[in-house]
């Protein structure tokens, strides 16, 4: 019991401090579920965020429902996610009245216009972060290029992306592991 | 039974809307059309409120449109149980699949095939989110287009990179220091100006 609530009270915490979507978590995430409670590493992070980018739902949602299972079962995932939305569903309910005066405001505005600029400095800083457990050598590099051009120039769906990599991947580990038993 | 309804209309949406929160928006506007619950106006609202307030933003949706709902039958609680009736449903869809996803990696974790697909996964995970980071930098520096380009924002930027990465005493503060710090900042500079 005191684990769920930890899983709640912990992905609570994200919630409320994830300003900008689904990507805005990620710093928080680095911080408070890799780095302060050991739930998860940087590795499965980019796990989770490549799932959640190709199955139903919020991204958010869906990797707060794996790091949750992971750490305690079923109810451990249920744990968290309900974590996660419950900031939104008090500051959404609690705003709904006043909710299009509120972003209206122009002290909101800019408030806004400065959070914008951190919420891109400190996605910059976890991709780093992410890109040095998950671009090891010059095939995930190759991996990372392709789909950052493709994903930013075309519109192609995240989930052929997702697709693409996981073939080129177990093609690329097997190539490589037959090659490392015939030296 | 109006709970009943609004849980169902979004069950379906989480589970069709793949890609994360933006995905959601097509099927809410298809749920107004059908029901009237909310207007298309309405709905672009919550687009820009989602963009000012914490949580993910299909999870803020949700939330509104279930409130606005809810709340038309009978009052605030009314309300408050319809978004979490909405949320609910929301979520419920991506619980389950991930919950089934994840008894299958925990079986197959030393299957080699997994492995190396998680080898080529990490890599493009880490370059989708640079993509989406990218469309943040469009909406952060450019807000109003290229003409009305405010040079105060890159400056901003150059000294909370510095900040987060090259100064000892603050690298390891919280991000969200740096966000309430940012949006400090922004007030009082009128940024959005």
């Amino acid at each position: 019991m005191k684990e769920l609530l930890s899983l709640f009270s912990t992905f609570a915490k994200v919630g409320v401090m994830t300003f900008g979507g689904g990507y805005a978590m990620l710093p928080i995430l680095q911080r408070e579920v890799v780095e302060n409670k050991g739930w998860a590493t940087e590795e499965e992070l980019a796990d989770y965020f490549a799932i959640g980018q190709c199955t139903p739902g919020v991204i958010a949602v869906n990797t707060a429902t794996f790091i949750g299972r992971k750490q305690s079962g079923i109810a451990g995932g249920i744990a968290a996610t309900l974590g996660i939305v419950f900031p939104s569903l008090v500051i959404i309910s609690l705003l709904a009245g006043v909710i299009t005066q509120f972003s209206e405001l122009t002290w909101v505005k800019n408030a806004f216009a400065g959070i914008r600029v951190c919420v891109c400095v400190l996605i910059f800083n976890a991709v780093w972060k992410l890109g040095q457990k998950s671009v090891v050598d010059r095939w995930t590099a190759g991996i990372f290029a392709i789909v950052a051009a493709g994903a930013i120039l075309t519109k192609i769906s995240p989930v052929a992306f997702v697709l693409f990599a996981a073939v080129c991947g177990i093609v690329l580990q097997t190539l490589l592991k037959k090659g490392g038993v015939g030296q | 039974m109006i709970y009943l309804r609004l849980f169902w209309e979004f069950f379906k949406t989480g589970l069709f809307a793949v890609g994360g929160g933006m995905a959601t928006l097509p099927f809410l506007y298809d749920i107004s059309d059908r029901t009237g619950w909310f207007t298309h106006s309405q709905l672009a609202d919550m687009v820009a409120v989602s963009e000012s307030t914490p949580g993910p933003i299909g999870v803020n949706m949700a939330t509104y449109v279930g409130f606005l709902t809810g709340g038309q039958a009978g009052g605030m609680a009314a309300g408050v149980l319809g978004a979490a009736v909405a949320t609910i449903g929301l979520v419920t869809p991506s619980i389950i699949v991930i919950l089934m996803i994840s008894a299958f990696l925990q079986r197959f974790r030393d299957n080699r095939y997994v492995n190396g697909a998680f080898y080529g996964l990490r890599p493009a995970s880490t370059g989708m989110i640079l993509a989406a980071g990218v469309l943040v930098v469009k909406a952060a520096f450019l807000p109003d287009g290229l003409s009305a380009f405010d040079w105060r924002l890159p400056v901003l930027a150059a000294v909370l990179l510095a900040l987060t990465n090259l100064v000892k005493p603050t690298k390891k503060l919280h991000p969200i220091v740096f966000i309430f710090a940012s949006a400090a900042v922004g007030i009082l500079l009128e940024l959005s100006q």
